[in-house]
């Protein structure tokens, strides 16, 4: 720094210093009245203002934003809202003398299908968590008890109505198992990170697409900050602030309402449960999946009655499980697909070659028949397929009885595993090997370790196998996109309100495959003249299909169910671009129900394509 | 330009490289000056970062992010325009006037409304609010008027002449309308003259004037129903008289700033501050963030920031008495006053002795123009300092 004798400024005129004088002397004097009135303001009056600023309440209420809309892959609504209103008590206002209250909250107790007790437990947690706030009894009640209780206000002193948002489904029961539904956040839920900023009583989406995409669904809630006084009431004029509910965004899902609804009502009319999916063999966009019997979502957006909870929760034919993605069932023949590949990749089958069908083959002294007891003669790999000879894949099974490579592969292709898919699955799958066997066996669990039984079971997909529909279409998806083990997914884009895409989502596929393009043409072609060549198991049902298609029925036995009805196809052959798996319990034979439903669904994805062939027909080929 | 002056006059035998600060021209600088003003802008963000997380969802740290910018920003202004000769701005003063006037009258076109005014332009980063910077313009340009006018003119055509220089600005700006920045422009165009040597009688002239004009604004137009100011800025000039229970008042706000900073008491409430953080007082990372730091930090803090501001006005009145011509006088006078009014209008306004007038706190405030305004201003007294410096360095090595 320099020198202080160095400070000295030029001459300065002895007016312009006075009047500077004066300049620095007038700052002084400001800065004098500042630090006094600030001394004032907190040391000497600090604590009167101290009191007056504990004595400034506000109360903030939360105002729910509306959820985003669920839409098909083309934009029409699949879920909606509506407002509704909601029945609440303010716990402040409720009459003083406790025989009084409690006649009022019995009374309202029954007014809203539920005890005195539940309801004063719902009062009690919910005051715990934000004391002096009014308490949400009832969501969606109806009109005529806000009536009832308008009418008779001066009876139930307290109980206010507020207006929320309800979810509203335009179609009925379409997609039911996937939408899931929303509700209350739980306790447990409150704990997740997810849902950090989320309050108690605040709604989330509870299972489905609902769940899996709530923080773009959600929304923000609003927030209004009024003061009140020291009772908590709202002073005049006393709204601090508020800021708006921002409405959540739009999920566009994957799925083709056409498609969906083919599926579904392929399913109603044949009235068995079952499950169905159509999945974009090369994306893993899922066009359609569904499951029969189904249910109303809107049935979950108020409370149910004992009756309701009879026909769904409790039902045994269980409509609210998702068969497609949870249901989980040996497949039949639909397996030899992953069986031939397996064989094929590991070289226990030469393309061409050639095996002897006498119509049943014995191993240990065991009997394995055909299905029907036929005998198919000498059938290679091709025609082994079209006719679904079990013979020919017993054998193979036997082949690789011992060295895991069916098990690898089905393991490779999906199977007996999760799948990643964008809704949740509850189910655990399972894929019998010999491990697994030997490892109950060894627990006692079961009578016997693994066999070449087992494998000639898991061969044409009987014995143990607990697979799904989902997993069985990610199979056959790998094969027909040559290798590329998708990611199946119903969510497809976050649009905001103003229809601007704001995220898209394409999962990574789960892994690729190197299969052999000579092996998975042949295949293919087996799969084609089974549906599409005179002797074919389902040429019944697609024979006169205009679109060419490759397609495996499968027959599960399911001792003490009647077999099992499977059907897995893939179009248009030879290059196919989805696939679509059908099952119905107790459906028979593969052809029988679970094809013509397959075919629906065809129908409906290629309506347009079928429209435009229409005029000028086409030979389907032969 | 003065590296080369300063190594000139020594002799050659003696010549020595100069160091890296004597190349940077730290020693020429105010430090004290340049230490306050960043102590203040770093209080700044240190107090937004305590006070508004919660106030942009999702981002905890976004005006913290923002000011810490503009700051860094500024402290870099402020070093460039200390290299800069601040006497070329004398000649330059009527493109520098224009400047100011067009910059200002463009907002009414392609202005960014906000709250019912016009004050700013939307650029890609932040907005700009031209008649921040106008007042740093408009003391330079004032200064040149002045300095250049001295001899043009009875002394009643020169006194006129500057208040008409200074108050066509002032107009502007209040038109927009942004009552607090004019009066901040009447002041700096009242010190300028003051300084500038404009006689007693011309003064009380002008204080007469005034006290009749505000008497008419705020009493007769409205009696005779031909409002000047808009109902807002009416009640808020007057409110620090009433105190009001209605929210939605300005006496109110005012009201809730005095408890918030009174019950700061000695050394505040710290995150239990409830009336800056509930919304009980308004605008708090701006017009109001004295009362944050008057709740957060109490009497210590509150202090500490009212001592940094005396210091960088004492600073700022030393440079004026240091300036090595009388241009530089009148520049480092007119931004000495500049900060004194706004720190006394601002502060005063919190402690519920000043009208509420929407003027920021000096590099407190959160906010882009103002605070790189302020540090431009500070960098321009540095310019002054230095220069004094150079030249006294000169006169005594020779």
């Amino acid at each position: 720094m320099y020198l202080r004798s160095d400070e000295r400024g030029p001459a300065v005129s002895s007016r312009l210093a006075l009047r500077l004088a004066l300049f620095g002397g007038f700052a002084v004097v400001l800065f004098a009245i500042l630090f006094l009135r600030l001394w004032l303001l907190q040391i000497v009056d600090g604590e009167t203002y101290l009191a007056e600023a504990k004595n400034n309440r506000t109360r903030s209420f939360r105002t729910s934003a509306p959820r985003g809309n669920i839409l098909d892959r083309n934009g029409d609504v699949l879920v909606a809202n509506r407002t509704s209103l909601a029945l609440q008590v303010n716990p402040r206002k409720l009459p003083a003398d406790p025989a009084e209250r409690r006649a009022e909250l019995s009374q309202l107790a029954d007014l809203t299908h539920s005890t005195l007790k539940r309801l004063r437990k719902t009062m009690h947690e919910e005051l715990k968590l934000a004391p002096a706030a009014p308490v949400t009894l009832r969501r969606d009640v109806g009109h005529y008890l806000v009536y009832y209780l308008q009418e008779n206000q001066e009876r139930f002193p307290g109980v206010e109505v507020q207006r929320v948002f309800v979810r509203a489904y335009p179609d009925g029961t379409l997609a039911a198992h996937i939408l899931g539904n929303v509700g209350e956040i739980s306790e447990d839920q409150l704990k997740e990170r997810r849902y950090k900023s989320l309050v108690p009583g605040d709604e989330i989406g509870q299972d489905g697409v609902e769940d899996t995409y709530d923080g773009y669904l959600r929304g923000r809630p609003g927030l209004t900050r009024i003061q009140v006084d020291a009772l908590g009431e709202p002073t005049p004029n006393g709204r601090l602030v508020s800021k708006a509910p921002a409405p959540g965004d739009n999920l566009k899902l994957t799925i083709d309402q056409s498609v969906q609804e083919a599926g579904e009502r392929a399913m109603a009319e044949r009235g068995l449960p079952g499950g169905f999916i159509t999945m974009d063999v090369r994306t893993g966009e899922i066009l359609g999946v569904g499951s029969f019997p189904t249910f109303e979502p809107a049935l979950f957006t108020r409370p149910l009655t004992q009756k309701q909870v009879d026909e769904t929760i409790r039902n045994p034919a269980g409509p609210l499980t998702d068969r497609a993605v949870d249901g989980l069932y040996p497949t039949g023949s639909t397996f030899k697909l992953i069986t031939a590949l397996a064989a094929l990749e590991s070289d226990n089958l030469q393309p061409g070659e050639v095996i002897e069908d006498p119509g049943v083959l014995v191993v240990g002294g065991q009997e394995f028949k055909n299905a029907g007891e036929a005998a198919n003669g000498s059938v290679s790999l091709v025609e082994a397929l079209e006719v679904s000879s079990d013979v020919f894949f017993y054998t193979l099974g036997l082949r690789m009885w011992d060295s895991g490579e069916l098990q690898r592969w089905a393991h490779a292709l999906g199977i007996g595993r999760p799948t990643g898919i964008d809704l949740p699955e509850h189910e655990e799958s399972l894929l019998p090997t010999q491990r697994w066997r030997n490892q109950l066996y060894k627990e006692g669990l079961t009578d016997r370790p693994w066999s070449a039984g087992d494998n000639i079971q898991l061969a044409t997909g009987q014995g143990d196998l607990q697979t799904s529909p989902l997993q069985m279409a990610i199979a056959y998806a790998t094969l027909a996109n040559g290798g590329t083990v998708v990611t199946p997914h119903v969510g497809k884009e976050v649009t905001d309100t103003a229809g601007r895409v704001l995220k898209e989502f394409s999962p990574k596929p789960q892994r690729h495959l190197r299969i052999d393009p000579e092996y998975r043409a042949a295949i293919l072609e087996g799969l084609h003249d089974a549906a599409q060549n005179g002797g074919g198991t389902s040429f019944d049902v697609f024979g006169d299909f205009p679109i060419p298609v490759a397609g495996k029925t499968g027959t599960a036995q399911r001792p003490p169910h009647l077999d099992q009805s499977w059907y897995g196809v893939l179009a248009p052959y030879p290059n196919p671009r989805i696939v679509t798996f059908v099952t119905m319990e107790e459906g028979g034979f593969g052809a029988e129900s679970a094809a013509p439903a397959a075919r629906k669904i065809l129908e409906a994805y290629f309506a347009n394509q079928l429209a435009r062939e229409a005029s000028p027909k086409e030979e389907s080929e032969g | 330009m003065y590296a080369t002056r300063a190594r000139q006059a020594r002799p050659e035998p003696f010549a020595v490289r100069p160091g890296i600060a004597e190349r940077l021209g730290l020693p020429y600088m105010d430090g004290t000056l340049a230490l306050s003003a960043a102590a203040l802008v770093g209080f700044s963000v240190f107090t937004l970062a305590q006070a508004t997380k919660q106030d942009v969802p999702g981002s905890p740290y976004y005006f913290v992010d923002r000011q810490a910018f503009y700051g860094v920003l500024g402290i870099l202004g402020m070093y460039l325009l200390t290299r800069i000769d601040y006497s070329r701005f004398r000649e330059l003063r009527v493109g520098i006037y224009t400047f100011l006037c067009v910059s200002i009258s463009l907002v009414f076109v392609f202005g960014f409304a906000a709250r019912g005014s016009r004050r700013s332009f939307e650029l890609p980063f932040f907005s700009f609010q031209p008649s921040e910077l106008g007042k740093v313009l408009l003391v330079l340009a004032l200064a040149g008027f002045v300095i250049d006018g001295a001899r043009k003119g009875s002394e009643w055509q020169r006194t006129v002449r500057y208040l008409c220089l200074g108050l066509a600005p002032a107009a502007l700006v209040f038109l927009q309308p942004d009552l607090g920045t004019s009066l901040v422009y009447g002041a700096i165009t009242l010190a300028v003259m003051y300084v500038g040597g404009v006689r007693w009688t011309h003064f009380a002239v002008i204080g007469a004037a005034l006290v009749a004009l505000t008497a008419s604004v705020l009493v007769l137009a409205p009696t005779v129903g031909a409002p000047v100011l808009k109902g807002y800025q009416e009640e808020r000039l007057t409110s620090f008289l009433q105190p009001s229970a209605d929210p939605s008042d300005a006496g109110y706000q005012q009201n809730q700033a005095k408890i918030a900073i009174g019950s700061g008491e000695k050394t505040g409430r710290g995150d239990r501050a409830t009336q800056t953080r509930l919304d009980f007082v308004p605008e708090r990372h701006t017009d109001f963030i004295f009362a944050v730091i008057g709740e957060r930090y109490g009497f210590i803090g509150a202090a500490l920031v009212l001592s940094l501001y005396a210091l960088l006005i004492w600073r700022a009145l030393r440079i004026v008495t240091l300036s090595k011509n009388s241009y530089g006088t009148l520049v480092a006078g007119g931004i000495a006053a500049m900060l004194l009014f706004q720190v006394f209008v601002n502060v005063g306004m919190n402690l519920g002795i000043m009208p509420i007038t929407g003027i920021p706190l000096p590099l407190m405030s959160y906010g882009g123009s103002s605070v790189l305004a302020t540090f431009l201003a500070v960098g321009i007294l540095q310019s002054i300092h230095m220069q004094a410096r150079l030249s006294q360095k000169g006169r005594f090595t020779w």
